[in-house]
């Protein structure tokens, strides 16, 4: 019980994720909820490989964590930027209204 | 030990309890209130764990970047988001019984994984986490990443460089009716076009 070991840490990480896919299925209209959502899994992901990074003593989940960090950024500045651009042509940012390709 | 034991299920139940508000919360805004409030606790979390640097980078680039990027986003749109919240109790069941199934998967992915695994190799790569009185975790993190990972570490920065073309680009626009300085037409400009002497007769006005 007072003995904080891999498996508590890999508990919240699997709640976190899946609060993750539970955002995108409950705010489905709303597309910063979603991109919210996906932030909260990657950072699910990254609790995940820093808990096997200590317990393993292996610096390269660390690293690699730092990397995810980085994608995870240059995620949210590029889907924002197309939100920002959708709203501009079309205001309106609701995911069903975007069927324009027909896909 | 008991210390550590109370940090951690606080910080783990804060940051719970933040992601369930972020996915549940009524005005966009408090969703990125809460989100921010998660990251700070996930960098409680590393610091527990022992992953200083990236707490602190956690709290930099998410809190200071990425969440300042959302909530800019959310109060420059201007959105109806009670249109939006509509559907929301439809969608409610489904999303929980998804969550649920992959919950129980992950859970039985864990406990299977820890009866067959019953002890783990001490390191599996070559890259051991120095002793503290050696290298404290920035410098251990320092000392692989411009060495060993520099490649990888270039390419990160590519990524970011990528990104923030792509967004600039996306987000760029040329407006008409707007009056910019146009620096090559003020450079080439010569004095015969610009200066024009006036023989001006006495009393007589121009």
């Amino acid at each position: 019980m007072f003995e904080i070991g891999l498996e508590h840490y890999l508990s919240v990480a699997a709640i976190l994720f899946t609060l993750g896919i539970f955002g995108i299925f409950l705010n489905r209209k709303n597309v910063i909820i979603i991109l919210m959502s996906i932030e909260l899994m990657l950072l699910a992901v990254n609790i995940n490989l820093v808990a096997f990074s200590t317990h393993l003593g292996d610096l390269v989940g660390q690293i690699f964590a730092i990397f995810v960090l980085t994608v995870a950024a240059a995620e949210a500045a590029i889907g924002l930027a197309i939100l920002v651009v959708y709203f501009r042509n079309r205001g309106s940012i609701a995911v069903e209204d975007i069927n324009m390709m027909k896909g | 030990m008991i210390v550590q034991a109370l940090a951690f299920y606080m910080f783990a139940a804060i940051t719970v309890a933040a992601g369930v508000m972020v996915v549940s919360a009524r005005n966009p805004v408090h969703s990125v209130l809460f989100l921010i409030l998660a990251f700070f606790n996930a960098a409680g979390l590393f610091v527990l764990m022992g992953a200083e640097f990236l707490a602190m980078i956690l709290v930099v680039v998410y809190v200071g970047a990425v969440a300042v990027l959302f909530l800019f986003v959310v109060m420059m749109l201007d959105i109806n988001y009670a249109v939006m919240r509509q559907g929301f109790l439809q969608y409610l069941p489904v999303g929980l019984l998804i969550g649920l199934v992959l919950l129980v998967e992950l859970a039985l992915v864990g406990f299977s994984w820890v009866a067959s695994t019953p002890d783990l190799p001490a390191s599996l790569s070559g890259v051991p986490i120095p002793p503290i009185d050696e290298a404290h975790n920035t410098e251990a993190i320092g000392q692989v990443i411009y060495t060993k990972f520099a490649y990888l570490f270039q390419m990160a920065g590519l990524v970011l460089l990528v990104a923030m073309v792509g967004a600039i680009v996306l987000t760029l626009r040329q407006r008409d009716g707007v009056r910019r300085q146009s620096i090559s037409a003020q450079v080439s400009r010569t004095r015969e076009e610009a200066v024009e002497v006036k023989q001006v007769p006495s009393r007589s006005g121009v």
